[in-house]
């Protein structure tokens, strides 16, 4: 598969999730609409619930991400390495230079986030500006462009956000079936009414763990896809692999302006708390060792 | 009958029509990407192109001995942006070279190796160094996919019939490939 087949691969992929998760919002929707008296009142609130909040986190989701990782637009003057290195990279990969950033912070990370090459940031912590050499930061850049050349950066905004409101839904759904009275006299009830109640309540205890796995499945598998493809656009997968045994020897690898909500941006999980080899089904990131050892046998 | 077999190979006409369409504006596309590609690397060399009469004005006051780099690179500069592409190639090889000669002597001028404005240089020069090379690298890989494109089965074909021209891949110097490294 070339660089470009995969590219349109990712594209249909994200639809298909997306889709996938708004039957799975609008059966949540369609059922708690039948428990509390209408079932298409449920469907439609849910849907264009989820639509307006995706839209939203489409056209300003970066900027709340970089809002809330206290990341400051990177000046040439101050930082004439990182943006050069960012420009060159971006003509290597064949994209618009984006938008770059810098959080103040110690430790090695960087991440990359927008909806499309042409409205795409990059942010480089300045602790990997002072501690990678050039061919490591090489390597980390062309990590980030490969995710923003893959439209990995806006598969992730809409999974994210989609997970999110499948957990929303659930929990309101939950809540209502909990706490509320509902109603006895549902419209188009019966039998059929009753069973679709119940496996919405199924659905709504299960589908915001099965989100949040297809969540973590979807960034582990993008960020070995980002490692091959930055080190082919690098063409130097030791770079990037000295730059992640960097990260692994860090005492504080920790970035204090990341959180739950961005960790799987980072390039490496920036909320880490014990080393050793991690590659279980929670992990936003794949085990830093198999990564690394996949690089080195480039 | 007879109606089955006709519209068989009108079908098969059809399809095999829109196979030459969209071959064709394939390879279309493939030839703009090659030539934008190319107009990049342009696009480096001339901001090298520019930024060596600064480099020169920095550091003519300090180096003396120097002269004859530094006359050197002055006259190589014009081959930057003027000539065929080999051409461009090698001056832009060579020039990387000498630069590398004038920052190794830089050290022994401690008031020179100071001064922001040299710095600033410095890492231009080494930033559009490796721009030069990531826009080659960019331009040599669009020329793969295009070339590929021309010389496989069955798509040579089409490419032959419309005298589609393999591009020619931009080479350097083995020492080039490597990044410069320079030490500050």
């Amino acid at each position: 598969m070339n660089l470009y087949e995969n590219i349109s691969s990712n594209k249909r992929k994200s639809i298909f999730l997306i889709i996938i998760f708004f039957i799975i919002i609008g059966f949540l929707g369609y059922s708690f609409g039948l428990y509390i008296g209408d079932a298409f009142i449920g469907l439609g609130f849910a849907i264009i619930f989820s639509t307006i909040m995706a839209l939203i986190s489409f056209y300003s989701g970066d900027r709340m991400i970089l809002g809330m990782s206290s990341a400051m637009p990177a000046d040439r003057k101050k930082y004439p390495y990182l943006v050069n290195t960012v420009e060159g990279l971006a003509i290597a990969a064949g994209i618009p230079t984006p938008k770059i950033y810098v959080i103040d912070d110690s430790a090695i990370n960087a991440f990359a986030t927008g909806r499309d090459p042409k409205h795409a940031s990059v942010t480089v912590t300045t602790g990997a500006i002072k501690r990678l050499k050039r061919d490591e930061l090489e390597g980390v850049i062309s990590h980030e462009l490969s995710h923003v050349r893959n439209y990995d950066i806006r598969m992730m905004m809409f999974v994210v956000v989609l997970v999110g409101l499948i957990a929303l839904l659930s929990d309101f759904f939950l809540r209502t079936m909990i706490y509320g009275k509902g109603r006895k006299d549902m419209k188009g009830g019966g039998i059929i009414g009753v069973v679709i109640i119940l496996l919405g309540l199924v659905l709504a205890i299960l589908a915001p763990l099965i989100a949040q796995l297809i969540k973590l499945a979807v960034s582990r598998k993008r960020e070995f896809l980002a490692d091959a493809d930055g080190a082919l656009l690098s063409r130097n997968p030791d770079g990037l692999a000295n730059a992640l045994k960097k990260i692994k020897d860090d005492k504080e690898p920790l970035v204090e302006a990341a959180n739950k909500a961005t960790a799987h941006l980072f390039i490496e999980n920036p909320l880490r708390t014990f080393r050793g080899s991690v590659n279980s089904l929670f992990s936003t990131h794949p085990d830093i060792n198999e990564r690394i050892k996949r690089l080195e046998a480039f | 009958m007879a109606n089955v077999v006709l519209w068989s190979i009108v079908g098969i006409l059809a399809l095999i029509v829109l196979y030459i369409v969209l071959t064709f504006n394939s390879l279309i596309m493939l030839r703009n990407r090659v030539n934008n590609a190319w107009s990049q690397i342009d696009v480096q060399l001339k901001k090298r192109y520019d930024l060596i009469p600064n480099l020169v004005n920095t550091v003519k006051g300090y180096m003396k001995h120097e002269r004859g780099t530094l006359a050197e690179i002055t006259k190589m500069r014009s081959s930057l942006i003027s000539g065929s592409m080999q051409q461009k190639a090698k001056a832009n090889n060579a020039i990387s070279e000498a630069l590398k000669t004038i920052f190794a002597v830089a050290e022994n001028y401690p008031k020179l190796e100071a001064s922001e404005n040299f710095k600033m240089l410095q890492e231009e020069l080494s930033g559009t160094e490796s721009k030069v090379a990531f826009s080659r690298q960019f331009y040599n890989d669009n020329v793969m996919i295009l070339n590929n494109k021309i010389q496989q089965f069955p798509s040579n074909i089409i490419a032959s019939m419309l005298s589609f021209k393999e591009s020619e891949f931009f080479q350097t110097a083995e020492a080039e490939k490597k990044p410069v490294k320079v030490e500050f």
